[in-house]
């Protein structure tokens, strides 16, 4: 790659340089889906701060620096390393993947009921026929997503989930990805995509986590459709290393009485930005959308939202919570948009953040764009700090300053860990954000 | 429901009350704009070379800028190239001595409108300079106002009279590179308001204007510089009407308030210009800039108003707080109805320590209004202690509007506490049910709730003001809903 051309250009001769050995390169149509994919991402080339959705969130570090396909390997990386990064507790199936290739040695995968397909992304395009493949770039609007346009271009594995009508898996199942540090920086563009028929039920967790120094690039789009009276609960954990870049979204179309529950972790990665975007195309519908995000030193996470509700009867809840201390920056956009005719549409968000240090930002902006009357939609937005009389009360108790602060921050960020349905992940991300705390061993002890 | 159909016709049906023509002689430059056109101006006003330069620089930056387009309003492209920038009544070459001598056809207009300036003078105690048009040719209570040592004239008579003042201040709060409009205003602007209140003085009365848009193709440039000096405190209404028009007019008017140490500044407005018939033609395009800035300790900005009026609003009355503990404050409440659009909000950026905002925000949306909020709330890094609390309630009426929330909170200091709750909803079903069970009939009970809905905002103007708004409110939705 030629380091002086310009960030566009270097996409596109990284793209000359791997297309014939992405996954499906000997389908034409899909080699035709990823070239026009490229020409968006061309034309309308990285987005910037006049851009109204990225206002707040600068990715010229992106943008300058070269990142490499990463390929296939996972030489280097200790077996022990990846158990600790997994949910060994939970009988689940998991899905490893290094730098974005799947690596079978690592994943396990128990035999699944019948009418349930879990296969890699890059097996599915290479195998499939045109059935499984007809949902992929349906619900990810790359035309106004260029990161997505860019994923969609180089996308190499991921997971592609297929549940039949009235399937149900037991146990979740977990897409691990691990970044490594390697001598180049290198990049990935997984992708998923997650089909579930008419009243299939399904958990997925999708990891994504930075192993060491790794000053990797991870730009990830989930895809997933919902049958009449589908439920999923989604779970997306983003524990990228402090010097990688994480851009991800997730984009939904959800059927008739269909459910969507999803918790957002966002915890890592030097700037993350998580984008969720839901239809509720039909009628009752419903989604709850819940969100944490933790940032210190010079970290940038932003998390982007957004629900349409098309149609009538369609429920929406949000809660985001984002707690801020160093030199960090939290970003927060929640869009809910109420289409003519979607009556008796409920739609409530809120979103609250906790400023730690006096160089730490927050930019919030919960929104509301409304065409129908017979609604009831609110949002609310609060920034603040932690409450000087509860500091007091724990100190009263022999409590000292840290330690109570650190315990209060994490009864506001709780609230959100609470909400977790499924006990072994509840508690694992419980200690995920523990260990993000200052003084983590004494409120282990506390609590 | 079932009355509902037949009310919102005949709501749709509703004419505009203040819509007429007064056929006054009117001298009126040619329509375009470049920078002969802006020598004209200022020659026409005898304006001195310095304020020449600064229309002159301005001109020459909104040539750079392109229009806005972020806003949530639909426009067909305005041709600046097609309005006149300058329309003064003719008889203003015969400057009035007094109202006698004001040209009885303008006073006529005012009779109509119900701003009777004599009737005013004796009893309401108010007053009032009269802009029509783009030149000022009535004013009222000067004497009183002079004894204690108010300064309140148009603009142009204060350009003349108080250069020092007008230099060391225009421009402080919305410099004319502010933005598109803002920067057109200050190249254009032919006329206004401007008031000083010295140190430690309680303006004995409540400064009014009334401004009317009158010839047509005529834009209106309206600007408006307050300076309450320590300690003082004014209180300021701005009030609008415009007569029936078929075109599309352009009124892009800036207000700056400045408050000084312990000073307070509360600003209140009705907007009621002409917002276009039942199918969206014609209707005043009013695009403001209004800002405020708290520069002293201890002082205080309020803005409220009540827009009813124009085809597409577009503005954000904002303080910028400055000194510690200074306080500012938004009430407002905005209703659309037929095709109006209305982006209003409000912008408060803390700079000082423990400075404090409040927003309230009342939107109604009828017909095909499409209503949208829209406010940022800065807290710099130096603003320790920074207080906000925001509410913006809106209320839909038909299912063809649109009301819409776009709050920006950006908050770089860890002591602040920002809060801020919207909400969106119909006339609960509920409550119309209690009323009439009550034999309330339903027009009474959705006025009720309709001015329940207002009320916090209502409450902050001053009464004669309250009791417009109100009847203002009425006109415009009764029956609006079913």
């Amino acid at each position: 790659m030629n380091a002086a051309a310009g960030p566009v250009e270097r996409y596109l001769a990284e793209f000359a340089r791997v297309k014939t050995t992405l996954a499906g390169a000997a389908n034409p149509p899909l080699q035709q889906a990823r070239k026009s994919a490229l020409a968006r991402f061309a034309k309308s080339g990285f987005p910037t701060r006049r851009d109204e959705n990225w206002k707040y969130t600068d990715i010229r570090a992106i943008e300058k620096r070269t990142f490499k396909t990463a390929e296939p390997s996972h030489d280097g990386i200790a077996r022990d390393r990846i158990d600790a990064v997994r949910f060994n507790a939970l009988e689940c199936h998991e899905l490893v993947f290094i730098n974005g290739h799947f690596s079978k040695a690592l994943s396990r995968k128990p035999t699944l009921p019948k009418g349930v397909i879990v296969d890699t992304l890059a097996s599915a395009l290479e195998h499939r026929g045109g059935e499984h493949l007809e949902h992929l770039s349906q619900y990810a609007n790359d035309g106004a997503n260029s990161f997505a346009a860019l994923n969609t271009a180089f996308m190499a594995d991921g997971a592609y989930i297929n549940l039949s009508a009235n399937a149900r898996v037991d146990h979740p199942i977990h897409l691990l990805f691990l970044s490594t540090e390697q001598d180049d920086a290198l990049m990935n563009h997984p992708r998923n995509l997650v089909i579930l028929g008419e009243q299939a039920e399904l958990t997925v967790i999708e990891s994504y986590i930075g192993l060491d120094g790794a000053k990797n690039f991870t730009n990830t789009v989930t895809e997933v459709a919902l049958g009449r009276g589908a439920v999923i609960e989604h779970y997306k954990l983003q524990q990228e290393g402090f010097m990688s870049y994480h851009i991800g979204s997730l984009h939904i179309r959800q059927s008739r009485d269909s459910r969507v529950y999803s918790h957002s972790i966002s915890l890592g990665g030097a700037i993350a930005r998580n984008d969720i975007h839901t239809v509720l195309a039909e009628e009752g519908a419903e989604v709850i959308l819940h969100g944490l995000y933790m940032a210190s030193n010079r970290q940038h996470v932003d998390n982007h939202t957004r629900i349409d509700h098309m149609s009538p009867r369609t429920q929406s809840v949000e809660l985001y919570k984002g707690v801020l201390d160093g030199h960090a920056r939290g970003v927060f956009n929640g869009k809910v948009v109420v289409h003519e005719g979607a009556v008796k549409t409920d739609a409530r968000q809120s979103n609250n953040n906790l400023l730690l240090s006096d160089t730490a930002e927050v930019d919030t902006k919960p929104e509301l764009e409304i065409y129908a009357d017979d609604v009831k939609c609110s949002h609310g937005a609060t920034v603040g700090q932690l409450d000087k009389d509860a500091l007091y009360y724990l100190r009263t108790r022999a409590i000292d300053e840290d330690a109570a602060s650190s315990l209060l921050t994490y009864a506001f960020a709780g609230d959100v860990i609470h909400h977790i349905k499924f006990a072994p992940i509840r508690a694992r991300l419980e200690q995920v954000v523990i260990r993000r705390l200052p003084n983590m061993d004494r409120i282990r002890d506390i609590l | 429901m079932s009355t509902q159909s037949k009310e919102v016709e005949a709501l749709v049906k509703k004419l505009y009350q203040h819509g007429f023509y007064t056929d006054v002689e009117t001298d009126t430059v040619p329509p375009g704009l470049n920078e002969g056109i802006i020598r004209l101006i200022s020659k026409k006003k005898n304006e001195p070379e310095w304020l020449l330069e600064w229309r002159l620089n301005a001109f020459r930056h909104w040539l750079t800028m392109t229009e806005p387009n972020w806003a949530h309003v639909h426009h067909p492209p305005i041709d600046y190239q097609g309005i006149s920038y300058y329309s003064a009544p003719k008889s203003d070459k015969a400057l009035p001595k007094s109202l006698d001598e004001v040209d009885p056809k303008l006073l006529e207009t005012y009779e109509k409108l119900g701003i009777p300036l004599r009737e005013q003078e004796m009893l309401a105690g108010v007053a009032v300079d009269a802009v029509f048009d783009s030149v000022s040719v009535a004013t009222t209570f000067k004497e009183k106002l002079a004894d204690a040592g108010v300064i309140f004239c148009p603009f142009s008579e204060a350009v003349q009279d108080h250069p020092e003042l007008v230099k060391q201040y225009l421009g402080s709060v919305v410099p004319p590179n502010d933005n598109f409009f803002a920067a057109l205003n200050s190249a254009v602007f032919t006329d206004g308001s401007f008031c000083y209140i010295p140190k430690g003085i309680r303006c004995p009365l409540e400064l009014s204007t009334y401004f009317r848009i009158n010839a047509a193709n005529t834009g209106q440039f309206e600007r408006t510089l307050i300076i309450a000096d320590a300690g003082s405190y004014v209180s300021y209404l701005e009030g609008c009407t415009a007569p029936m028009r078929d075109e599309n007019q352009l009124h892009a008017a800036v207000v700056e308030l400045i408050a000084l140490g312990r000073a307070e500044i509360k600003y209140s407005t009705v907007q009621n210009w002409y917002p276009g018939d039942e199918h969206g033609k014609g209707g005043i395009y009013n695009f403001v800039t209004k800002r405020g800035e708290c520069r002293g300790n201890n002082s205080k900005i309020s803005w409220t108003q009540i827009e009813t009026g124009s085809a597409i609003t577009w503005k954000y009355p904002g303080c910028v707080l400055t000194g510690d503990n200074s306080v500012g404050e938004f009430y407002s409440v905005a209703v659309t109805n037929n095709y109006q659009q209305a982006d209003t909000g409000s912008k408060m950026i803390h700079i000082g320590k423990n400075t404090r905002s409040t927003i309230i925000s009342k939107g109604i949306a009828a017909g095909r209004g499409q209503n949208a909020y829209r406010g940022l709330v800065k807290v710099l890094e130096s603003a320790d202690g920074a207080r906000n609390y925001t509410q913006c309630d809106s209320l839909l009426m038909g299912d063809r509007c649109g009301a819409h929330t776009f709050p920006y909170m950006e908050v770089k200091n860890s002591s602040a506490q920002i809060e801020h709750e919207a909400s969106t909803s119909k006339i609960g079903e509920d409550q119309l049910f209690y009323c009439t069970q009550r034999g309330i009939s339903e027009e009474d009970a959705v006025n009720m709730i309709v001015n329940g809905f207002c009320k916090k905002v209502f409450k902050t103007l001053p009464m004669e003001f309250a009791v417009e708004a109100q009847k203002l409110l009425g006109v415009s939705l009764e029956g609006a809903i079913g």
